[in-house]
This record gives structure tokens, C-alpha cells and sequence, in this order.
């Protein structure tokens, strides 16, 4: 084997692993928090391309692009929130059909707003190319999402365990009720990690309009696909679980597509029916 | 003073009509005990306090004000402190967290009322940092009560927390709501009545979803016939 190919795979797996866990640590919160299931995650993640893209063709800069994603998502999400999952608590059935519908609606508006083409994303100038580390060509851009990941991984993890909104919000996945008779308005906190949540989706968007050259409307589907697999390999509700599982999947994802491409999403497939075999809540699944 | 008045209260859970018109008052700085056999409606009526079955007909009246059709999170913050049968302890988060998340503001009456708390409960001091479901259930009840106890509230509900407990523990933690009684007032849900009727003031006798008896603890100390019939007990 290949040095050079192994060190590639890794960074390849790792940036896809990250992408993932933007998702992933998002659509966990909102389960473990208020047992929603948001199919409508993917769809933010496209308008996050999108805007984002959008955002560097007109101003050249890929800092207002990154921001105004995320803002755009945020936006996307208090009004998703409000409007469409707030009615449907407690029905899954519901939660499923609508969200799913909202995520149709949304890739079909990027359509409208964008034409029905793909479009063309750019590297921006100090992010491209790659450096040469004795034989071994590492991509900048790759390296710069793995960064951006694990800062936001460490951010979250701060937010949790340093601030009393992640400590409310922690202590809501456990026992909802009784954050609510400690004196919580718990459908507020849920908006904002709902927010939350639908920022990190449209930043992994804008994070991989780059990273993959072109962006389309469909392009959120896969990664929701995987978020999902990451979220049930992790345990709803845990974000650390979130981590760990998109570095898993992102790796194998990798790894796979290399030497067996046929597998990697069969590969990922087993990797779930596995964790839920030995655990059914997934690897750092609580008990309720 | 009347500090907690329920009047003619009825909750229904699903279909199940489980509140027929439950309806009591608390005063001030006394302990109101709710007896009743298993199934009788005493924790749905503690829940239909809090907000957290609401009730459909009747009237829930907290220092005046009327909070029978406020949001849980509305109720807990006029005042009012839940105990749940389960003791609703966030189990993956340290004993420290659990108190934490119940001071909203964090003055100086707060931390006042953490450390008196604090020494009434010295076990919790020594368990600070440690995960709260490692907790045995003797010390998952004291962190309960002192979780309740330090939120800003003037009324703590609490439900069965004899449930489980060794004889030794259940002695133990009486005790100690005796002695929150000198700071709060309590409405205690009990089976056991030797243990409640010793720190109890006054009490309301659950069944079927309906007050079948009440009056003064010392009376139904005094009543055998009463308490034979409401209670099955000598
Ligand atoms: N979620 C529910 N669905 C249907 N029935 C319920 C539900 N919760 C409670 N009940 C019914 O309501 C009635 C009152 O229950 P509740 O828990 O208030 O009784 P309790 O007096 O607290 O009993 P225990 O001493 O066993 O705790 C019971 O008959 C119970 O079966
Ligand atoms: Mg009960």
C-alpha cells in the first residue's frame, strides 16, 4: 500500500466526516431534545450551498459567503420551526411526511430562485492548491475543512458543558418534563437548537460547494442519507456520538470508495444494523 | 394564609376521565399530606398542579393568582417546586449540574438557601461532582428535595419519597422535610402513614379520582374508624 494514497483517504475521510457531523450533530439535538424527525435537514444543507455560493459570485469574498449561509440557514430554519414543525409535535407520522415534502419544496425552490443546472463553486484563491509534504499531496482546502470542523466540535462541546443553555439543553434530552418544572420554557430552547442546528446544515453546505466543484438542488439528499446513518450509529441526542459516528462513516466512506466503490454505502448500511445489533440506542445512546 | 388553593379540579389523561373533582387547600408553612391507595389520582393531581396533565374543568389558585391554564415552565417559576415520584433526576449530569439547573438566578438568596440545604443533606456536598445516576435511591431523594428546595419556590409538591427507600432512609428523609417545613410549605403525597402522620398538618384522603376525606392529622390520628376506612389501617 501507498503512503501517499492512505494519507489521502484519511483527509478525504476525515473532511467527509466533518461535513457530516455539521449535519448530523444538528438533526441529534432536535430528536434527543423534542423527538422530531427532520427530513428537511438536507434541504438546508443545498440552500447553504447555494446562498453561499451565490453570496462569492457577487462579492468575491468566501468569508460573507460562509456567513451569509449560515445566517441565510438560521433565517430558514426560525421560520421552518415555527411554522411547519411546531404544529406536528408528537406525530411522527406527521413529522416524516411534512418534512420530507419541505425538503422537496426547498430543492425545488433553489431551482426556481437558481435554474434547474448545476453551477460551478470555487475554490477562493488562499484556500486552493495543495502543499507537498516530503512526496505526500496534502489539498489545502480538504485540510481547511478539517479545521473548521474540529473548532466547531469544540465549540459545541463548549456550549454544552460551559453554558446554561447547554446545560438546560442537555438535562431536556434526559427529561423533558422536568426541565419544563425546574421553570424552562422548553419549546423556546428547542427553536434555538433548532436554529442552531439549521446554520450548522447550511455551513457544511457552503463548506462543500467547494470541496466538490459543483452544486446542485438534489445535493443534500446524500449526506442527509449518511447524517442519518451517523445519528443512529451515534445514539440520538448525543453530539459527542454524532462525532465519533461521521469520522466513522466518513473514513469507511472513503477507504471503500477507493478500494471497494461498489460497497461504501452497503459498507455503511452494515456498520448501522451492527451498532443497533450490539446497541440498539447507538454507541453513546442514553437511557431514558 | 391560603397559599395553594384547588378547587373541583378535573383532569382527564387520554380518554380516561382519572380527576373527578379533586379539590384542597394549603396553608402557609404546613405540610398537607394526600394519602390514597395505588391508582387513587394523587400523583396525576401533583401533575395537574404543575401544569404537566392539565386539567380540563376547575379551578388551581397559587398566592391569589390563577395558574390553572399556565405552561408548566409558567407555574415553576411563580413558585412552585415538583418532586416526581421518580424523583426525575437528570441522571447522565453531576449532582452539582442537577442543583444548577434548578437556581434560575443566582443571588444571594440563592445561595443561601444551597447552603442550608447543603447541611441538612452533607452526603450531596461530599457527591458533588459525581454522576447523579450513580446515585443510590436514598441520595437520589435528598438531591431531588434539595434540587426542588433551592429553586426560588415557596410551595414544594413531592410525591412518595418513601418510595423504595430502606426504613432507615425513609426516617431519614421525613426528617428532613420536617425540617424544609420551617423554610417552605409542602404538599406531600405519602402511603405510609406512620411516617406522614408524624410531620404532617393536615391531610386529604384520594380515591377514585375524587377527595373522599380530609381534616386535621391530629384527628385522624384519633380515629381509628377513619382511618380503617379510608386507609385499611389500625
Ligand atoms: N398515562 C396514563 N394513561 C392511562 N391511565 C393513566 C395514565 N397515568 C395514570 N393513569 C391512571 O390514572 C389513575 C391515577 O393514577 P396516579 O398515578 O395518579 O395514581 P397514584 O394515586 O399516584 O397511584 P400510586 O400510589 O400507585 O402512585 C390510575 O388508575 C392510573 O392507571
Ligand atoms: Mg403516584
Amino acid at each position: 500500500m501507498n503512503l501517499d494514497v492512505i494519507v489521502n483517504l484519511l483527509v478525504n475521510g476525515l473532511a467527509t466526516g466533518m461535513l457530516i457531523f455539521l449535519l448530523a450533530s444538528g438533526l441529534s439535538l432536535i430528536f434527543g431534545l423534542m423527538d422530531v424527525l427532520n427530513f428537511s435537514h438536507g434541504g438546508l444543507f443545498a440552500w447553504g450551498a447555494y446562498m453561499g455560493v451565490w453570496v462569492y459570485v457577487s462579492t468575491g469574498s468566501f468569508l460573507l459567503a460562509v456567513v451569509g449561509a449560515v445566517l441565510g440557514g438560521v433565517a430558514i430554519g426560525f421560520i421552518l420551526e415555527r411554522w411547519i414543525i411546531r404544529p406536528i409535535y408528537g406525530n411522527h407520522l406527521q413529522q416524516i411526511l411534512v418534512t420530507l415534502g419541505v425538503m422537496l419544496v426547498l430543492s425545488e425552490l433553489l431551482k426556481v430562485f437558481w435554474g434547474p443546472n448545476p453551477l460551478n463553486a470555487a475554490v477562493p484563491p488562499y484556500l486552493d492548491g495543495s502543499w507537498q509534504l516530503g512526496g505526500i499531496i496534502l489539498i489545502k482546502y480538504r485540510l481547511f475543512i478539517i479545521i473548521v470542523g474540529i473548532l466547531l466540535l469544540v465549540g459545541i462541546q463548549l456550549l454544552l458543558t460551559r453554558t446554561k443553555l447547554g446545560l438546560v439543553v442537555r438535562a431536556g434530552v434526559l427529561n423533558k418534563e422536568m426541565v419544563q418544572a425546574l421553570g424552562y420554557n422548553i419549546k423556546r430552547i428547542f427553536s434555538i437548537v433548532f436554529m442552531l442546528g439549521a446554520g450548522m446544515a447550511a455551513l457544511g453546505g457552503v463548506l462543500l460547494a467547494p470541496y466538490s466543484g459543483v452544486i446542485f438542488s438534489e445535493m443534500g439528499m446524500q449526506f442527509a442519507i449518511l447524517a442519518f446513518i451517523v445519528v443512529v450509529i451515534g445514539g440520538m441526542g448525543s453530539v459527542q456520538g454524532s462525532a465519533v459516528a461521521s469520522v466513522l462513516v466518513g473514513l469507511s466512506g472513503a477507504f471503500m470508495a477507493y478500494y471497494v466503490p461498489d460497497l461504501s454505502l452497503a459498507v455503511n448500511m452494515l456498520l448501522m444494523v451492527l451498532v443497533l445489533l450490539i446497541k440498539p440506542s447507538g454507541l453513546y445512546g442514553l437511557k431514558r | 394564609m391560603t397559599l395553594l388553593k384547588v378547587e373541583e379540579i378535573e383532569t382527564y389523561i387520554e380518554q380516561y376521565h382519572i380527576l373527578q373533582g379533586i379539590s384542597f387547600e394549603v396553608l402557609k408553612g404546613e405540610i398537607t399530606v394526600l394519602f390514597g391507595r395505588n391508582g387513587a389520582g394523587k400523583t396525576t393531581t401533583l401533575r395537574s398542579v404543575m401544569g404537566l396533565s392539565p386539567i380540563s374543568k376547575g379551578q388551581i389558585t397559587f398566592r391569589g393568582e390563577n395558574i390553572g391554564s399556565l405552561p408548566t415552565y409558567e407555574i415553576a417559576r411563580r413558585g412552585i417546586g415538583y418532586v416526581p415520584e421518580d424523583q426525575g433526576i437528570f441522571k447522565d449530569l453531576t449532582v452539582e449540574e442537577n442543583m444548577r439547573i434548578s437556581i434560575l438566578k443566582r443571588d444571594e438568596s440563592a445561595l443561601e438557601k444551597l447552603e442550608w440545604i447543603l447541611n441538612l443533606f452533607p452526603d450531596l456536598k461530599t457527591l458533588w461532582h459525581r454522576k447523579s445516576g450513580l446515585l443510590s435511591g436514598g441520595q437520589k431523594q435528598m438531591l431531588a428535595l434539595a434540587r426542588a428546595y433551592v429553586g426560588d419556590n415557596e410551595l414544594l409538591l413531592v410525591d412518595e419519597p418513601s418510595k423504595g427507600l430502606a426504613p432507615i432512609m425513609v426516617e431519614k428523609v421525613m426528617q428532613a422535610i420536617e425540617q424544609m417545613k420551617e423554610k417552605t410549605t409542602v404538599v406531600l403525597v405519602e402511603q405510609n402513614f406512620f411516617m406522614a402522620s408524624t410531620i404532617g398538618d393536615r391531610f386529604y384522603i384520594v380515591d377514585e379520582g375524587r377527595i373522599v376525606h380530609h381534616g386535621l392529622m391530629q384527628e385522624l390520628k384519633e380515629d381509628e374508624d377513619a382511618r380503617k376506612k379510608y386507609l385499611g389501617i389500625a
